[in-house]
């Protein structure tokens, strides 16, 4: 980064720090943390989303609407988010896998589970082996959001599903004595009023995101948690800059980062839930 | 299906008893359900001891932050800010790390009739390492949990019991405490639930399974990665998890209903689970 760098040996020790913490793979370290902010604002807007359709579909006239999302929501929320982390992208992974196997490949008649291995073709593999690292880390990503978003969802699916019945009856009841269509009570009486209740519940997830975003790691990704291990192991005088093992400090930072990023976001959540009259 | 010769070398497998060998090829839906079931022990392990620990501390803490005791209110300030404002895989790391670069010494503790050495080094074990984050950790949250529901006690209440000349020590044993416990025990049985969750991490941080005796999840995901076929071994662990939370669910509700028994019915409160999301 600096001039002076080419010959990290004789610098001085803050010289040498100042090298140290800018040269290439700290760079990668500090955008991970900018993956964690993009993870961040791209899955809570779909899992609100999600959340929302599960919601209105719990409270459905179909009954085998009404089962699914309501066995969707529970089970979720009854198993450890870190399961389903491991779980759906490789259940996805297969899946997409399978489904490209037997459009492109329809001569191969094998079964792809051979034994204890999953066997498809060359062509159906997906990001296919011929592809640059950036599409392999993009896919990964999207299965990351992926998983987040069906975790989230459920939670959200929930308050919001609870939010939806805060909203008074009298209300709902007047609404239907002036006629309204049952559209017309959702989208003119629950929706504009349920944001109060969820409000609270709402902020809970999301710093329940928040602290589940370090869980990447355990998707395969180079978030903060691979960098740290990476970057604090221990170094021989191999490396360029030799230290001893400086994990401990890496994920000090770490913890101070996310100790930050919940502190200014309780802040934010508190000013917007005193400009909203929440009621309890 | 007859699992008994399964059982007899696995049932045990997670605490070291037992066959030496986790099964490598031939792998049998027995050998995935009771291997993984044998790693629930040391979830139920984990959850147990911490939230015993946890659940003594927190009230301690909560009755502390509650009289504002200078100094020692905010250093529990300070310390739960810390515990619940990061996440608690990164919490798990830390800690390693931390009792990695501990020096490795011994102490004494002379009891009684006894005297046992306590090592520095068992705290990179996942018995002693990770049940200290967890209890920590739940520490906190209880402790917020519980501060929270000393804060909405109404005034009188403690007010009646000082006219009627109570000493301190049964104004809080049969006033202050048994009301903090019933407004607050719905919310307490989600932070239980959430630390049996939670539980899970444990060897999927740093603690390293130790001749492979892991917890739940960490022979889910070797069945995974051997079988390459994830469609048995997490639906088998996402069964296990449910019936538990279910069982912590009664439980908890039993000791409700324990609570609440002199109550008119107006006033019994309901668990409900999930309002209040932690971790």
């Amino acid at each position: 980064m600096f001039e002076y760098c080419t010959d990290p040996d004789v610098l001085s020790t803050f010289e040498w720090f100042s090298c140290y913490l800018t040269n290439g793979k700290h760079l990668l370290f500090y955008k991970s943390f900018g993956l964690i902010i993009l993870l961040l604002f791209i899955t809570a807007p779909l899992a609100a989303l999600l959340g929302l359709l599960a919601a209105v579909a719990i409270k459905s006239k179909f009954l085998l609407l009404r089962l699914f999302s309501k066995a969707y929501a529970n089970i979720v929320r009854g198993i450890p988010d870190i399961i389903f982390f491991l779980f759906i992208p490789i259940t996805i992974d297969q899946l997409i896998e399978f489904t490209r196997h037997k459009i492109k490949c329809p001569e191969i008649v094998d079964s792809v589970w051979q034994g204890s291995d999953f066997v498809v073709c060359g062509a159906a593999k997906l990001p296919l082996n011929s592809d640059p690292q950036w599409i392999h880390d993009i896919y990964g990503f999207l299965l990351a959001v992926f998983s987040f978003t069906i975790v989230y969802g459920a939670f959200a699916a929930n308050t919001f599903y609870g939010a939806m019945n805060s909203v008074p009856q009298s209300q709902i009841e007047t609404g239907k004595s002036f006629g309204m269509s049952r559209k017309q009570i959702y989208t003119s009486i629950i929706f504009p009023q349920m944001w109060r209740y969820a409000l609270p519940g709402l902020s809970n997830l999301w710093m329940l995101l928040i602290k589940s975003t370090p869980l990447l790691f355990l998707l395969g990704i180079q978030d903060v948690v691979y960098w740290a291990r990476e970057l604090g192991g221990s170094k021989t005088s191999i490396f360029q800059y030799p230290h001893p093992d400086w994990r401990v400090w890496y994920f000090l930072s770490l913890l101070v980062f996310y100790l930050l990023l919940t502190k200014i976001s309780e802040l934010i959540l508190n000013r917007i839930s005193k400009k909203i009259y929440v009621p309890i | 299906m007859v699992c008994n010769a399964t059982i007899e070398d696995y049932a045990l497998r997670s605490i070291g008893i037992g066959e030496k060998l986790l099964p490598k090829s031939d792998i049998t839906l027995c050998d995935q359900f009771v291997l993984i079931g044998s790693g629930v022990i040391w979830n139920l392990y984990f959850c147990i001891i911490a939230l015993a620990f946890g659940f003594i501390f927190a009230i301690l803490t909560a009755i502390i932050r509650f009289n504002k005791y200078r100094f020692l209110s905010k250093a529990i300030d300070i310390y739960v800010f810390i515990f619940r404002g990061s996440p608690l895989f990164i919490q798990f790391f830390c800690a390693y790390e931390i009792f990695v670069l501990l020096p490795k010494i011994g102490f004494d503790i002379n009891l009684l009739f006894t005297t046992i050495t306590v090592e520095t080094s068992w705290l990179t074990k996942a018995w002693l390492g990770a049940v200290l984050v967890l209890f920590l950790n739940t520490t906190a949250y209880s402790s917020e949990i519980f501060y929270g529901a000393l804060k909405s006690i109404p005034k009188h209440d403690i007010e009646a019991a000082e006219a009627f000349g109570l000493s301190t020590r049964r104004k809080y044993r049969k006033i202050i405490i048994p009301t903090m416990l019933r407004n607050s025990w719905s919310s307490y049985t989600n932070e239980a639930i959430f630390l049996f969750h939670a539980t899970t991490l444990v060897f999927f941080s740093s603690f390293p399974a130790w001749r492979q005796s892991g917890d739940a999840l960490y022979y889910a995901s070797y069945f995974a990665d051997k079988t390459f076929n994830p469609f048995v071994p997490y639906p088998i662990i996402a069964v296990y998890f449910i019936s538990i939370t279910l069982l912590i669910i009664l439980i908890f509700k039993i000791i409700n209903v324990y609570f609440t028994k002199h109550l008119p019915k107006e006033r019994k409160m309901p668990i409900k689970l999930f309002t209040n999301m932690v971790r």
